[in-house]
């Protein structure tokens, strides 16, 4: 009788691993998605009345100086992205609960949505301001290896598959990405140091409309971020009770 | 201490001998090296002019993809031979097998490195000062320490050789950066130079502290 009763109480290490759905809770809707897109909407609706009619028109640059509003929120939300996911694989390494897993997954995805709209943005602005649609400035240089990071997350967790071990990778690389990232943002400093790039006007003098605006923008695209990190997180559930589904059936 | 260093010893040895016996890696890099060298000749007009802005560049261009090709042959021999999964059962500190990993590449692309510096300095006809081998004994190390680590993670892939280029190449462009520009200093000296053999070395430190922890948590099933 003790026997029995100690082999159904273990969990096994491979079952460590589980979420609480697989352990036999049933699912839940989650309210929160609901609250952050309605907030995320009220906030878009809010931002773009805020960047198109109401911050007045930057005297050098023109019109052409509202793309700064969704820019800047994509740098800032694209940055949150990978610390996340960082933080969320470091802590999944010290103690691996797959539901840290999902968030690093989401986080990587998410992210990487925002910053290739961060490069597409900011080739945008560059053609009319400076003239070139991309120079190897620290700033951009150091957003596009970030980028490269969050691709190479996605191919790498995607050529792995759903297992311990490409979660355990997947967090070594987020590990060594994020104390590599500043280190190319100033070795790529140095290099160009001699031969200063176009400057961006942007936080330097900027009046309190405009700043109100960046704040709002800033608000709106993390409850974004947010929301689409629930819609996300949610799909990466699905997807690994899908393939642990299908692994029973066949 | 001691026991450590035995284990990494044993399986540098382990890894060189089997080097030694097939033998196939090192012709092909030092080929690939020569070819490379060769092929800038035609891709970019070489005069006595800009040779110090465009030479070294061509050199680390050739290093790092020979570099490359190096880590990913080690390692898919490796697999081929389930040696990695018989080397895990042993009671040796991952960090022993990562270092001597380490070093096993070091020494394979060194050689080749060596054999083709001296190529190098024939055909663009320039000076080899003492001080580039440090320069490129740093940026090996650099580029080695982020492969090792990342060819073990490709590995378990199906598309790893083209999965390490992907993963390499964004991780060491400060030893680009550096090595090309350090290189670039000793032909041709500037004023106000950042230090950049400081950040090689501060780089090649990082990384390999960060490897040795984190390799356990990259190899084991």
């Amino acid at each position: 009788m003790a026997l029995t009763k100690q082999a159904t109480d273990m969990i096994s290490p491979a079952e460590e691993h589980l979420n609480s759905v697989d352990r036999g809770h049933p699912a839940r809707l989650p309210i929160a998605a609901l609250i952050l897109g309605g907030l995320s909407c009220i906030g878009m609706l809010a931002s773009i009345w805020l960047i198109f009619f109401y911050t007045p028109i930057d005297a050098l640059q023109g019109v052409t100086q509202r793309i700064f509003y969704f820019h800047v929120p994509t740098a800032w939300t694209g940055m949150l992205g990978f610390v996340v996911m960082t933080v969320a694989s470091i802590v999944y390494l010290i103690k691996p609960d797959e539901r840290l897993d999902w968030i690093a997954r989401a986080s990587g995805e998410v992210g990487a949505v925002f910053l290739t709209f961060l490069l597409i943005t900011g080739s945008l602005w560059g053609k009319p301001i400076w003239g070139a649609w991309w120079v190897w400035d620290p700033k951009l240089t150091a957003a596009l290896i970030l980028w490269f990071m969050f691709i190479g997350y996605l191919m790498l967790r995607s050529y792995m598959g759903r297992t311990p071990e490409s979660a355990r990778v997947g967090a070594v690389w987020s590990i060594v990405g994020v104390i590599d990232v500043p280190i190319i943002y100033f070795s790529v400093l140095w290099w160009r140091g001699q031969h200063p790039g176009p400057q961006i006007t942007s936080d330097g003098g900027l009046p309190p409309a405009a700043v109100l605006t960046l704040m709002v923008s800033l608000a709106t695209f993390t409850l974004l971020y947010c929301f689409l990190m629930v819609l996300v997180y949610q799909l990466q559930r699905l997807q690994t009770q899908a393939q642990r589904l299908h692994a029973i059936v066949e | 201490m001691r026991i450590f260093l035995l284990h990494v010893m044993a399986i540098l040895w382990k890894d060189i001998r089997y080097e030694l016996r097939s033998r196939q890696t090192w012709l092909g890099m030092g080929m690939f090296v020569l070819l490379v060298l060769v092929i800038f000749n035609f891709t970019f007009d070489l005069r006595v002019d800009n040779v110090s802005a465009v030479a070294p560049g061509v050199l680390w261009i050739a290093f790092i993809f020979a570099s490359l090709l190096g880590l990913g042959r080690t390692l898919a021999a490796e697999r081929e031979q389930h040696s990695m999964d018989r080397l895990l059962l042993c009671p040796v500190d991952r960090k022993a097998i990562y270092l001597a990993k380490l070093l096993g590449n070091l020494l394979f692309i060194g050689v080749v490195e060596i054999v083709a510096l001296p190529i190098y300095a024939l055909l663009f006809n320039v000076p080899l000062p003492a001080a580039l081998l440090l320069i490129v004994l740093l940026g090996t190390l650099g580029i080695a320490t982020i492969g090792t680590l990342f060819s073990v993670m490709a590995a378990a892939t199906h598309a790893r050789e083209l999965l390490l280029p992907i993963l390499v190449f964004p991780l060491i462009v400060p030893v680009v950066i550096s090595v090309v520009r350090a290189t670039q200093q000793l032909m041709a000296p500037t004023v106000n130079e950042p230090p950049w053999i400081g950040l090689l070395i501060a780089f090649d430190v990082i990384f390999l502290s960060i490897s040795m922890l984190t390799f356990q948590y990259v190899v084991e099933e």
